[in-house]
């Protein structure tokens, strides 16, 4: 909703998929849902991407600026013990079109560039994935503990971390 | 001889050995209740002490006329303090049924429909553990709450509630009233401040400024009334609306205005900046536990009741009634209680305003008292003047 | 050095976790210049309870009760949307019936939930007996979720495929009756909020937010529908029987807390207009139609998301699956823990007094927001 006039306000599914396939080549990857029902139902508000650390920024930023994704649903952590990964759900106000951008993420060096900058409402989200897994955001203007006691030194949500049930 | 004080208790009912005994130069009836008791109580002590050691000097000194004067002067402030204590808890027993009604619950209900949960809450506070916080003004802190709640008891000590039932019969009775009525702001300010918290201060702050936004319409208002009375004094006020008309004819204006003022006053819902509970847990009350929170209560009832008593003096006619008001028999038994129907008729307004109406903000009283009630009481007061000059009234 | 002593005049004031206002733990520190606030940070977590991690630890079926203790007063829309997330994991429609079912017990929830949240802004600006009044409309709608449920508040009603049971008999007449009372009652409670100029004082011209930043502040549902972002999942991206509804979606400019008071109210009486239709359908659907499927106890390996709305904004759930009875990792995106970051952005300029007149309006449920 800028004055920028490169702006696509309500990009369709292909618009999305070819612009950033031009932008960011094969540093982004799109899967496909499997799911033929639940697809028939959302009737393609739903785009699945994988993209590299790298671009991850750019990417967000490009969605924001040029594609109109004004709304960052939530930024999640995924503990998969060989890696993590960071989760983006981000929408379309317009298209109700949902984007979900997983990023890897090696497990010895838990660092992502941030995009609280982008959107406002991803800030807390990061914070929160930062104390229950340790991921790093690069670039986030207040990194710091926001559920858990500021004297944690775990992160609980890892898969290392054990209920006491699961021992 | 002394327990001939009780027959003449019971067989001379005459007043007029009374009047002359007593510092009043009227009727005062509660001084001659006052000396009925000791006549009663003192004569039985005499008449026992009379039994067991014949003709000794203490029975006669007992019942004679200065000791008598003495006693009755004080049973008299004891009677005069039971009336408008019992009648506050009346007045709060009146809000809580009447709100309850109005919020579609049953409000209290223990003993004679709810009244006795008033006395019951009172003993619950005196119960309460003293809680003191440490880090106070301990001085500012005691003596501040304790100057409220005084204050607020003086003021409903000093409001009569007809022409023989008053302590002192001042010719700046309503300012006296008013005069004292402002003094709890500052207290509140000083209690806000000892408190060493920060939502006390904001309360205390607040109380301060609500008061500037209220007194001074409050005060024109006065002028419109004892300008058209013509004397300072409540009875001649009473009087005069008596003899010519209640002031809420001419003053109407004036009369709604004095509500908003009234209730802004005793600090009562829609004006209870300074206990915003919202925002600010308890106001400047934050640290009061206890006791001091229940006196505190009640002095705001008391304050209540002498707002209401005010508005009943400047524009409801005080204890006279039209019609019926010169008869004997009303002078007789009725113009005290139809003094404290008229008082629990206006807080009934009171009560409706609290359950109709939100919490207005500050910069809102502000406003309202600066711009709506400041120039209504003018206006007021114009119209008052006009009266006047044309000799209307 | 005279910024150094303008901010010496200032001071913090933390008001919670225990404070009248927050409903519930939270704390909301202030820097006030006099009554004038300059500065605000919300604090949460104190009822953080590890809810996504103690998920990995249940089966699906334990999990469905466990969402409505997400929000006590928003349970139906969380064990849906657990529900949701579940058959899309499976791939499964509900049957219609079901669907129709939701749609109502979803309603039925919304408006209670508005109540609930009429009945904190009574407390909030000073007025008991808006609270009271809210709360006794409340217990009528609440008898509907006993009737259709067997619960009050935590109603362990949908199902992954369905929901627990079909209506009660007579429902549909108790419903109707519940619905037309409600829609009579709540003008009268409107008459003590909006014909009240005090109370549209109070609300009027504070909190407010415009159109870019609420979408970039990530806040949702009535809030954000008030500051002129005119979204609905029920209606943009429909789900469940929501698609055949017609409804409006009330969207208002001003971007102050009194828009989103406004918001809500005239939700309440779509949510009614919703309830209507949703009943209409239901007796065309026989009664004998299934209203429950039959799905397996595992959930097929893969990621899945699901949206709904939720009466205080955008509710998604993110779930993990690895074959097994239990998630690997389900993440819950709470619409109020991302509206409540954005509190200090709404409160700065304000006064103190306004504080609870515009936190009322996020609508504060720690349950969701700490998880």
């Amino acid at each position: 909703m800028s004055e920028d006039a490169n702006i696509i306000e309500k990009p369709s599914r292909d618009d999305i998929v070819s612009l950033v396939k031009a932008e960011f080549g094969d540093k982004v990857t799109f899967t496909e849902s499997t799911k033929k029902n639940i697809r028939a139902i959302n009737e393609g508000r739903r785009l699945f991407m994988k993209a590299d650390r790298e671009v991850i920024y750019d990417l967000c930023k490009y969605l924001h600026d040029k594609l109109n994704f004004e709304h960052a649903s939530a930024v999640t952590g995924v503990d998969w013990v060989d890696h993590m990964q960071v989760v983006y759900h981000i929408t379309n106000y317009l298209t109700s079109m949902v984007v979900e951008i997983t990023v890897d993420v090696p497990n010895d060096d838990l660092h992502v560039p941030s995009v609280a900058l982008i959107w406002e409402g991803a800030n807390w989200h990061e914070r929160e994935t930062y104390e229950l897994f340790g991921i790093v955001f690069d670039g986030h203007p207040k990194l710091e503990r926001l559920l858990t006691p500021k004297s944690y030194e775990f992160y609980p949500f890892r898969k290392s971390y054990k209920l006491r049930g699961q021992e | 001889m002394a327990y001939e004080s009780i027959l003449n208790f019971i067989v001379n009912r005459g007043t007029d050995a009374i009047v002359a005994m007593s510092p009043y130069d009227v009727f005062n009836l509660p001084y001659t209740i006052g000396v009925k008791i000791w006549e009663s109580l003192g004569g039985l002590i005499a008449w026992l002490i009379n039994l067991i050691f014949p003709n000794n000097g203490v029975s006669d000194w007992l019942i004679s006329d200065p000791v008598t004067n003495g006693f009755a002067i004080i049973l008299m402030v004891v009677v005069i303090f039971a009336v408008g204590f019992v009648f506050c808890l009346l007045m709060l027993w009146e809000e809580r049924k009447v709100l309850g009604r109005m919020m579609d619950r049953r409000g209290t209900m223990i003993g004679l429909k709810g009244f006795m949960q008033c006395l019951g809450d009172g003993l619950k506070t005196f119960m309460k553990e003293n809680v003191v916080p440490k880090a106070i003004d301990k001085k500012i802190y005691w003596w501040a709450v304790a100057l409220v709640i005084g204050t607020s008891v003086l003021l409903a000590c000093m409001v009569p509630l007809s022409n023989r039932w008053f302590i002192v019969d001042y010719q700046a009775g309503l300012l006296i009233i008013f005069a004292l009525f402002a003094l709890a702001p500052f207290l509140i300010l000083c209690a806000g401040w000892s408190q060493n918290n920060k939502y006390s201060l904001i309360g205390g702050l607040r109380a301060a400024e609500l008061m500037i936004s209220y007194e001074i319409p409050m005060l024109i208002l006065l002028a419109g009334t004892v300008l058209m009375a013509g004397s300072f004094n409540i009875n001649d006020i009473v009087a005069y609306q008596d003899t010519h008309m209640w002031f809420v004819i001419p003053q109407v204006i004036g009369f709604f205005t004095c509500i908003v003022c009234a209730v802004a006053e005793s600090e009562r819902v829609p004006f209870d900046l300074s206990e915003a509970e919202a925002e600010l847990v308890e106001g400047w009350q934050t640290e009061y536990a206890g006791m001091k929170w229940g006196l505190i209560m009640l002095g705001d009832y008391f304050r209540g009741y002498v707002a209401c008593a005010l508005v009943v003096f400047m524009y409801l006619g005080g204890w006279a009634f039209p019609v019926i008001g010169g008869t004997d028999w009303y002078q007789m038994y009725l113009p005290e209680i139809v003094f404290l129907l008229k008082v629990a008729l206006v807080f009934f307004i009171f009560v409706l305003a609290r359950a109709a109406l939100p919490r207005v903000r500050t910069d809102q009283i502000l406003n309202i008292g600066w711009k709506a009630l400041m120039p209504l009481s003018v206006i007021n007061l114009a119209i008052v003047i006009l009266l006047k000059v044309t000799g209307v009234m | 050095m005279a910024e150094e002593k303008m901010k010496a005049d200032r001071m913090w004031v933390t008001m919670g976790p225990q404070h009248p206002f927050s409903h519930g733990l939270w704390t909301l520190r202030v820097e006030v210049d006099g009554e004038i606030i300059t500065d605000a940070e919300p604090e949460v977590g104190y009822l953080h309870r590890g809810w996504e991690k103690e998920c990995e630890n249940r089966t699906y079926a334990k999990i469905i009760p466990m969402a409505d203790r997400l929000c006590y007063s928003a349970s139906m829309t969380w064990s849906h949307l657990f529900c949701k997330v579940a058959e899309e994991a499976l791939d499964i429609e509900v049957p219609e019936r079901a669907q129709y079912l939701r749609v109502v017990a979803d309603e039925i929830c919304r408006i209670q939930s508005h109540l609930m949240w009429l009945a904190a802004v009574g407390t909030d600006v000073g007025n008991l007996t808006i609270f009271l009044w809210a709360l006794r409309e409340r217990e009528f709608i609440l008898d509907l979720n006993v009737r259709l449920c067997g619960q009050r508040l935590t109603t362990n009603y949908p199902r992954i495929g369905g929901v627990r049971n079909d209506m009660p008999y007579y429902f549909e007449r108790d419903c109707m009756r519940a619905i037309e009372r409600f829609e009579k009652s709540l003008w009268d409670i409107i008459k003590l909020t909006d014909e009240s100029s005090i109370f549209v004082g109070r609300m009027k011209g504070i909190g407010y937010i415009t159109r870019k930043d609420v979408a970039n502040y990530g806040i949702t549902g009535p809030a954000m529908r008030g500051c002129g972002v005119d979204y609905d999942i029920r209606r943009d991206d429909p789900y469940d029987a929501y698609g055949e509804m017609d409804f409006e979606v009330p969207v208002l400019k001003e971007g102050d807390a009194y828009s989103r008071y406004m918001i809500r109210i005239e939700e309440m009486f779509q949510s009614c207009e919703i309830i209507r239709q949703a009943m209409k359908k239901l007796e065309s659907i026989p009664k004998t139609a299934p209203y429950r499927l039959k799905v397996p106890k595992c959930i097929p390996e893969g990621t899945h998301m699901a949206r709904i709305e939720d009466p205080r904004g955008e509710g998604l759930m993110y779930l993990v699956s690895d074959g097994s009875e239990s998630p690997y990792r389900l993440k819950v995106r709470s619409p109020v823990f991302v509206n409540v970051s954005a509190s200090k952005h709404m409160v700065e300029g304000v006064r103190i007094a306004d504080i609870p007149a515009i936190m009322a309006m996020i609508d504060m449920c720690l349950g969701e927001t700490d998880r």
